[in-house]
């Protein structure tokens, strides 16, 4: 909503359409650095935090962002203090680096020497850590206020300001974080899906996890300059959760999550370089989460759109399918009833009493029914085509052969049979049924004769 | 009566480590003594496998079977004893060992196909940096053909039965061509179709010089499916030929009656560790 209205008010100044223009074409040296630098961020981060969420290690990559703040501090005091520049970028990122493993580590030992819960160590760790940080960076600044001025920076990026320097860092630890994915894919597989497999088998799995996380590392750390520290994990999260709606395989997991990453960063960075007073690294995330939301709802394999769809259709053949069931063993009872003769058709207020349909929907259901050329209808008589008889022979068989089961081998009792066999008649599997004819012998292709009275009302 | 005694246990007598019988035995295991949290789980644990055999770990819940797979493994720390695998230390015979894990332990909503399972049975083969190739699938998808699933073959995972599960496991396994197969529990909670399947497979890799060491709670089909048992209740009960070892007083041992003594010192070591 925000946005949308601070977007309204831009579009009335007439520079902003030239400023967009300029930025899609990537026309100032800065907008350069800045989308380039996050796409491949983004990028990046997608592949790591696909292994990282395979892994079920996200939590981990939080406490471990979060862990680094101190480490960022220390390292800029100790900097100062030898007399060196304390914000020069290899002696941040080192101790960041340092603070963060140490983090990850306490909650190791949280974990197995005191018998902390997990949540609990996670918790513990990451505020405690995060407090010192903050604690540290306040210290920092009434000692020397001038120079410390953007250490603030790392917590929550600094897009705007990415320099030429910051770009080859994050240019050279995708490089290093892809390379990595590339030679270990096989490997990193194996440790996410079985990690005790991967230990029969040779693989040191300590390494490997050793390696994964070096590489969560790597992304926090080039990704804190970015979009801070505080939001780092979720540019390793949600593209690699956005991916897996769209796809049940590893590799396109993997490139769809880059794919996501990408595109999040591209709109993200755009966005704020349009409207300088929004934050860019919290832009970046939002559309990252937007992006998320759409594969929610429209991924290919899980989006859940599509599942709506599918599941509504389900229904709609099962309503149909009763239906044609129903109008068979009305028109079965009336031929017994007149010595066998072929029954034509019912009337369609015997459908009514079959079961608890109002009128308005069982004739909806005719309807459709009809559409699909399962049904004919005459006036108030209701017969079935060639292909409806078909299926509702099929249709009953199996709705027979299920309570005479239940009736034999259940113990059920018969007036309960014709409602449990209601919802299993529909998902019988061929091999399944092919089992009930061999239980119930002698019942191989004629439809059995119903083992109870037919509902009368309802 | 004195079940609590070693001198009790029922076994082949295991002989020491440098005889030359004990170079070809697929598996042996010298006083294994395992403990979680010091609670110990297994006790002088020793046993011993005769080559192409079918061999059945059975015993009741909380025995240490699955433990006892494990410390065989090298996946859990022991705190004692000594296992050879083909009269060599396990990290000398990696390769000629498969483990078929408990379906429950991973989660079957990874997106990866049957087939990618099955060719991780192949990783170490194909070795690093190098990627599945032709060969590789045609090996994978042979082993599907032979537990009957090759028409699931690029199926995700998530859409199997659990017998598809556990066949998928076995296939893996199977790629891997290894010489003695530790599996756990191949046969929980899948269908008739498959536990067929699953036999039919273990009687043909014994007849190519396999042995298998299979986790098995049917105690029904115990005679019918293996050659020899071993009765694991925290310490090895009996160990040797069903027709010898596989008896009801055995079974009682095993089964019936807690080994008090063995629950009791647990329980107290556990609650002497709570109390510190």
């Amino acid at each position: 909503m925000a946005l949308e209205s601070i977007g309204s008010t831009a579009v009335d100044s007439p520079e902003w359409t030239e400023s967009l223009l300029r930025l899609l074409t990537l026309a100032d040296y800065n907008s350069r650095i800045v989308v380039l630098g996050t796409m491949l961020l983004g990028c990046a981060a997608g592949v790591v935090g696909s292994f990282t969420l395979l892994r079920k290690r996200a939590l981990v990559g939080d406490a471990i962002s979060h862990a680094m703040l101190p480490g960022l501090g220390l390292a800029f005091l100790l900097a100062t203090l030898a007399g060196g520049d304390g914000k020069f970028l290899p002696t941040l990122f080192a101790g960041a680096a340092t603070s963060g493993l140490i983090g990850a580590l306490t909650i190791l030992v949280l974990r197995s020497t005191w018998r902390l819960s997990e949540d609990a160590a996670f918790g513990i760790v990451l505020s405690v850590f995060f407090g010192a940080g903050v604690a540290l960076l306040g210290v920092i600044q009434s000692l020397e206020a001038g120079h410390a001025a953007g250490l603030e920076g790392f917590i929550y990026g600094k897009t705007a300001s990415l320099s030429w320097g910051d770009l080859l860092a994050i240019a050279a630890a995708a490089v290093v974080a892809l390379l990595a994915c590339m030679i270990w894919f096989k490997e990193l597989t194996l440790l996410c899906f079985d990690s005790a497999y991967a230990e029969t088998q040779g693989y040191s799995t300590w390494w490997l996890d050793g390696l994964h996380m070096s590489l969560v590392v790597i992304i926090t750390i080039t990704g804190m300059q970015a979009v801070g520290l505080i939001l780092v994990i979720a540019l390793l999260v949600i593209p690699a959760a956005a991916a897996r709606f769209w796809t049940n395989r590893l590799q396109p997991q993997v490139v769809i999550s880059a794919g996501i990453g990408m595109a999040g960063c591209f709109c993200g960075s755009i966005t704020s370089a349009l409207f300088p007073d929004l934050p860019a690294g919290a832009v970046m995330i939002l559309a990252c989460v937007l992006l998320f939301l759409f594969s929610l709802l429209f991924g290919m394999e899980h989006g859940q759109v599509w599942r709506g769809i599918r599941r509504w259709q389900w229904q709609q053949a099962l309503l149909r399918q009763h239906l044609l069931r129903a109008i068979y063993e009305r028109a079965e009872a009336k031929s017994e009833s007149q010595n066998g003769s072929i029954p034509a058709s019912v009337e369609v207020s015997e459908l009514l009493a079959a079961r608890s349909w109002t009128r308005a929907r069982l004739e909806r259901l005719i309807e459709r029914a009809q559409r699909e050329g399962e049904v004919t209808v005459i006036g108030t008589q209701v017969s079935l085509s060639k292909s409806g008889l078909i299926q509702a022979q099929r249709l009953t068989h199996q709705h027979r052969l299920w309570e005479l089961y239940l009736i034999t081998y259940a113990d059920v009792a018969l007036q309960q049979v014709d409602r449990l066999a209601d919802d299993i008649e529909h998902v019988l599997e061929p091999a399944v049924i092919h089992e009930l004819e061999r239980l119930l012998q002698g019942r191989t292709d004629a439809v059995p004769k119903s083992p109870h009275q037919l509902p009368e009302s309802i | 009566m004195n079940p609590e005694g070693p001198s009790d246990v029922q076994r082949v007598p295991v002989t020491t480590p440098a005889t030359e019988l004990g170079n070809k035995l697929p598996l042996q295991v010298w006083d294994l003594t395992v403990a979680y949290q010091r609670t110990p789980v297994l006790w002088d644990v020793a046993f011993q496998v005769p080559p192409a055999s079918l061999v059945a770990v059975v015993g009741p819940n909380g025995a240490g079977k699955s433990t006892l797979l494990r410390a065989i493994l090298n996946l859990i720390p022991r705190t004692s004893g000594r296992i050879q695998v083909f009269g060599n230390d396990f990290e000398l015979q990696r390769r000629r060992v498969a483990y078929v894990p408990q379906r429950e332990s991973v989660d079957w909503d990874f997106p990866v196909s049957v087939l990618d399972v099955v060719t991780m049975g192949l990783y170490r083969e194909i070795g690093w940096l190098w990627p599945v190739r032709k060969k590789h699938r045609a090996r994978a998808l042979e082993v599907l053909n032979q537990v009957g699933i090759a028409d699931l073959a690029h199926r995700q995972i998530s859409h199997l039965s659990g017998g598809q599960q556990q066949r998928t496991f076995l296939a893996r396994a199977l790629a891997q061509d290894a010489d003695l197969y530790l599996m756990d529990e191949p046969f929980a909670a899948v269908d008739a179709a498959t536990e067929l399947a699953i036999i039919q497979q273990l009687r043909a890799m014994k007849q190519r010089g396999k042995t298998c060491v299979v986790i098995h709670h049917d105690l029904q089909t115990v005679p019918d499916y293996f050659d020899e048992v071993l009765l694991l209740n925290m310490r090895v009960v009996a160990n040797g030929p069903i027709d010898k070892v596989f008896t009801p007083e055995n079974l009682q041992k095993t089964y019936g009656g807690r080994l008090t003594l063995l629950d009791e010192v647990s329980t107290a070591m556990r609650r002497r560790e709570k109390s510190l």
